[in-house]
């Protein structure tokens, strides 16, 4: 039968029914239910099973901090385990399956677990799994990972797209019920630019869940008609569905708003969910106040759940999870869901008050000064066993039992940033202490102010107040007529000589468990939670830890203030890891820098490589070339026969200007700048201020006043920030400017013994580059079919090279040009794979030899070190333990056998030392297979490597099983005396 | 966070990076009879507050600035920011 469970009223939609479905069943509800409220309304209490014990659960609440009710939503691509069945929106054609259960809910294998509870108690794990330690891997282990976890993935790609946003007001009001309504009214009529942020799809928060009326209106109507003033003000943002999830520093919150959850697929070009960044000048936590549960023995059965859930459910949803109910109170509110439920024509079994004095009923039995002792119902409450006042007991037939043990104000944002919360006594509970984060005040439930005309006031008064802070006037609105019942509670937090009183149902913690934590004195909150896990996982213990802590200042004899909370931190609620990345997934997970040349290379079939961002050309495949050695010696030969093309773009260019240009470089690089002539090009090294090599690169002196440095292209970034930190913290005196211009230019090497003869064709004829006129490390400007470019001689391989340059913009036509100029030569465009292989036969370092612990002298640059000058690192590279006797050098290695590698990273020995660190001599940076000499070679650090040329030394990496000897050579294994570079 | 920046008004902490003590701008005298001792202490001694701290930011997002912030290390409160050239020059240093 279809919802037996579903009583009159409510606010839901009738008129709107859906189909869902869950573990398979389909059950039908109405719009505005959730997937909890529609299930309850089909008389089904059992939705979940417990983690450890695996313990039959129905919900215990009604809104975000739900414990036991949670299930994977949707199916496919788009399931999403651990979803709170008591927020789900229902939908038409929702599918839901329960979770943590085989092999189904009613019957589940694993409650073994539960039998065997005493096994299972706090520490388990730390006491059972510590030996044999053999056991650890191949059994312990796999049986943990099997049995841990909630839910699970659907391990396929989420097909929905998520969205960040940012947002600023004068004022955020967290939560819309009777507080957040009135504090957004009056800083809306005020005139102040304000965001209403709630959690719930229909804001009002317990206004939609109570019976009572506000001014001449029902509490809910109310609520919509000033949701309705403050959506059509155009100065209010209102945002349902929207869970502010954290406060941050200076006032900014992290919001997720739940754009497309409440539909089967998000609508067209629309993201599911979106995470704004909210920067507020004020903000009011309006979040409220939670009840919380009592622990008595088997207080977990489906059908026992908070009373002012299932107020909720009866009120709002106008579902009750059983015809005949009970109550279990130490406060005054329990008796109005009695006498809600009551008034729905709900049977109400009894009304058990733990304290002698509460309210009596004429329409119920209320039994006082009695509590629950113990309760049946294997997958469903049946009965209750309450000892009375006198010491006899009662049984009472019920399929439901409402808990009240009292309300916490929803402190958890105001704590955000470590304020302690601070204890009230008249209600109980803690409250936002003096701390709050910056621009923060809390007001009604959340502070404590639990009726409703408390409340209405607290809104509008903190308002007040934040208005104030901003120099805004208050335009203050009417209070309406609203209950104002004060709180009578009695702390009571759980009944005495229960075996198995839950405390905290999503981890299985009872009430012992907090006793015997305390007994192997772990007596810090922190250690608590640590240890049994109390308030752990996605509910993080918003119904628990106020229990948990109550039994722990019980055992220390000390106040539940004395014992102090945990850390609260965000989120708020569980956030999707999808949301936080946003649309920064997949190819847009970062920025992807092209170079000009791009469009052509993948013409050309090139393999890219990614270095930072950028994707560089890494090789050319031509037809029949089936492995990557075959492209990259082709390029490199071809290269140093005739010429080779390279993209270099990617290097960083900095332009340095002014009348001090010079100066400034001196200072930047170790060795001098001042004199270099306008019209050349100089190799520079930068070291840290700690000695060390930064990075290296050349300046090349376009006018007097005028520089552009190149640096290698992962350190751009970094030495740019560094040389502006030197030029504004350390001589902010200096005539000079900078600015990268690394996007600005496209810039292409032109290698090889036809070099000049190539570009002779390209650069207009005006221009002369003949050796004489442009020799070796000229650069200049110079024009390529009226393009003005920039031509340098420099060279990274070792033969004869230009680095030709043009706006970005003239790059993908010049490099087409480059390439048919080269047509007649037999020209190769070689990518990065090519280039290092030139520049290891060459022997120049790059970042693997700048590898942040190497110095100049390292390098065999020692002498390049001006002492003549000051320059950034110079005074700190003269350190006694940077210039050791036995120094690492830079060097050459080419193996014995010639048939072997070298590979990087290898280690070398001194031939018959032992193998082991101590002993260690050194390792290889850079390796390669060099064409032109028909075998392996590497360099790397030697100690002394300098005066060891000749020597045979031992290369090992005992990982890798490499183990053989090579011959210590000069690093230029190709034309040393540079012959080539000047011709 | 949100950083004051003396030129373009509040931006969001995201827009920078962070560098440390403000007291990377005393660089020590190069020509000093104990320069290596100074720059040792310039290089690794530095003091980390529980409290109100003088540190380096660069506005690598926006204008290239080096700003001096003065930050609460255990709020988060910034109470002043400077330009660090500014700062700089106040501190005698010049060319």
């Amino acid at each position: 039968m279809s919802q037996t469970n579903r009583l009159n009223g409510g606010l839901i939609n009738r008129d709107r029914p859906m189909s869902f479905k869950f573990d398979g069943k389909s059950f039908q509800g109405y719009e505005g239910d959730t997937l909890a409220s529609a299930l309850l309304a089909n008389n089904v209490r059992l939705m979940g099973r417990s983690f450890k014990y695996h313990r039959p659960r129905g919900p215990l609440t009604a809104g975000s901090e739900e414990p036991n009710a949670i299930v994977e939503l949707r199916s496919g691509a788009r399931k999403e385990p651990n979803t709170r069945a008591t927020t789900a929106e229902l939908f038409d054609g929702l599918t839901a399956t329960s979770q943590n259960r085989w092999p189904s809910l009613a019957f589940d294998a694993m409650a073994v677990n539960d039998r065997l509870s005493t096994f299972f108690a706090a520490g388990f794990y730390y006491k059972t799994f510590m030996w044999p330690a053999a056991f650890w891997e191949k059994v312990y282990e796999p049986i943990i990972r099997k049995a841990a976890g909630l839910g699970s993935l659907s391990l396929e790609p989420d097909p929905d797209s998520y969205d960040k946003g940012f947002l600023h007001c004068d004022l955020l009001v967290i939560g819309a019920g009777p507080t957040g309504l009135m504090a957004a009214l009056t800083a809306a009529r005020s005139g102040a630019e304000v965001i209403l942020a709630d959690e719930d799809f229909a804001l009002g928060g317990r206004l939609n869940a109570e019976t009572f009326s506000v001014g001449d209106q029902s509490a809910s109507g109310w609520a919509a008609s000033l949701v309705g003033e403050l959506s059509a003000m155009p100065n209010v943002r209102v945002m349902p569905r929207t869970t502010v999830i954290g406060a941050f520093d200076h006032g900014i919150y992290g919001a997720v708003e739940r754009v497309s959850d409440h539909l089967p697929v998000p609508a067209d070009g629309k993201p599911r969910q979106i995470l704004w960044r909210i920067y507020s000048k004020q903000a009011i936590l309006a979040a409220g106040a939670t009840e919380r549960p009592i622990a008595f023995e088997q207080n977990d059965r489906p059908g026992i759940m908070l009373a002012s859930a299932l107020r909720s459910y009866v009120n709002r949803w106008a579902a009750t999870p059983a015809k005949r109910v009970a109550v279990f109170t130490n406060n005054d509110d329990g008796h109005r869901t009695a006498a809600d439920l009551h008034a729905q024509g709900v049977k109400i079994a009894a009304v058990i008050d733990t304290r002698a004095d509460g309210p009596v009923s004429r329409d119920y039995e209320v039994l006082q000064g009695a509590q629950v002792s113990d309760t049946m119902g294997r997958l469903g409450l049946t009965f209750v066993k309450v000892q009375l006042a006198d010491g006899s007991e009662r049984t009472l037939e019920c399929g439901a039992l409402g808990v009240s043990g009292g309300w916490n104000p929803n402190v958890h944002l105001a704590s955000h940033q470590r304020g302690r919360p601070t204890w009230q006594d008249d209600i109980a509970a803690f409250v936002p202490g003096d701390a709050l984060p910056v621009g923060m005040s809390a007001a009604g439930a959340a502070l404590g102010h639990f009726s409703t005309h408390g409340a209405l006031q607290s809104g509008v008064d903190v308002a007040t107040k934040a208005l104030d802070v901003l120099g805004i006037t208050s335009n203050r609105p009417t209070l309406p007529e609203a209950e104002d019942a004060p709180i009578n509670v009695t702390p009571f937090w759980h009944v005495d000589g229960a075996k198995r009183a839950w405390l905290d149902q999503q981890n299985d913690v009872t009430a012992k468990d907090v006793k015997l934590a305390h007994q192997e004195n772990f007596t810090s909150v922190e250690h608590l939670k640590r240890y049994t896990t109390l308030g752990m996982a996605t509910d993080q213990g918003k119904t628990s830890n106020m229990g948990g802590l109550a039994i722990m200042a019980e055992l220390a004899g000390k106040s539940i203030p004395q014992v102090g909370t945990t850390i609260f931190r965000p989120p708020y609620t569980p956030t999707a890891i999808g949301t936080l990345a946003g649309r920064s997934r997949d190819e847009d997970f970062r920025p992807v820098r092209k170079t000009p040349s791009h469009t052509w290379a993948e013409e050309q079939g090139a393999v890219f490589v990614e270095v930072g961002m950028w994707l560089r050309a890494q090789w050319f495949p031509k037809d029949g070339e089936t492995h990557w050695r075959q492209s990259v010696d082709r390029e490199v030969s071809q290269t140093r026969k005739s010429v080779g093309i390279c993209d270099v773009t990617t290097l960083g260019k900095i332009d340095v200007q002014g009348a001090d240009a010079a100066t400034f470089l001196n200072k930047i690089y170790c060795n001098p700048f001042a004199k270099v002539p306008v019209g050349k090009v100089r190799y520079g090294l930068m070291l840290r201020e700690d000695g060390i090599a930064m990075d290296d690169g050349t300046a090349a002196r376009l006018a007097e006043d005028h520089f552009v440095v190149t640096t290698t292209t992962a350190n751009a970034v970094g030495v740019y920030r560094h040389m502006e930190f030197v030029r504004q913290c350390l001589f902010p005196d200096l005539d000079v400017q900078l600015i990268s211009t690394t996007e600005a230019w496209a810039q292409y090497s032109v290698a090889g013994p036809n070099a000049r003869d190539l570009l002779q064709k390209v650069v207009d004829p005006e221009h002369d580059i003949s050796n004489e006129a442009f020799p070796y490390m000229a650069c200049g400007e110079i024009s390529i079919g009226g393009v003005r470019g920039r031509l340098f001689r420099i060279s990274f391989s070792g033969e004869l090279a230009y680095e030709i340059a043009v706006p970005t913009r003239y790059g993908d036509a010049l490099i087409r040009k480059l390439v048919a100029a080269g047509e007649e030569f037999d020209a190769v465009v070689y990518g990065t794979e090519a280039l290092g292989v030139m520049r290891i036969e060459k022997g120049h370092a790059a970042g693997n030899e700048l590898n942040g612990t190497t110095t100049a002298l390292n390098l065999g640059m020692g002498r390049m070190v001006n002492k003549k000058k000051d320059s950034i690192g110079s005074t700190l590279s003269e350190r006694e333990g940077l210039n050791t006797e036995d120094a690492l050098k830079l060097v050459g290695f080419k193996p014995v056998d010639p048939s072997k590698s070298v590979p990087a990273g290898a280690h070398l020995m001194t031939k018959g030392d032992k193998v082991d660190a101590a002993h260690d001599q050194g390792y290889i940076t850079s390796a390669c297979y060099s064409p032109n000499l028909g075998h392996h070679i590497g360099i790397g650090f030697l100690k002394s490597g300098d005066t060891r040329l000749g020597e045979i030394v031992r290369l090992v990496s005992p990982l890798t099983e490499v183990d053989h000897d090579v011959e210590v050579v000069s690093a230029h294994f190709i034309d040393p005396e540079g012959d080539r570079l000047r011709v | 966070m949100i950083i004051h920046h003396p030129l373009l008004g509040p931006r969001d902490a995201s827009e920078f990076t962070y560098l440390g003590d403000a007291a990377l701008i005393h660089r020590p005298d190069w020509e000093a009879e104990d320069a290596l001792d100074q720059f040792i202490d310039y290089g690794y001694l530095r003091s980390n507050p529980a409290g109100l701290h003088r540190e380096l930011w660069f506005h690598e997002g926006g204008d290239r600035s080096w700003l001096v912030v003065t930050r609460d290390t255990t709020t988060h409160e910034i109470t002043k920011v400077e330009l660090a050239r500014d700062v700089a020059r106040q501190e005698g240093r010049s060319k």
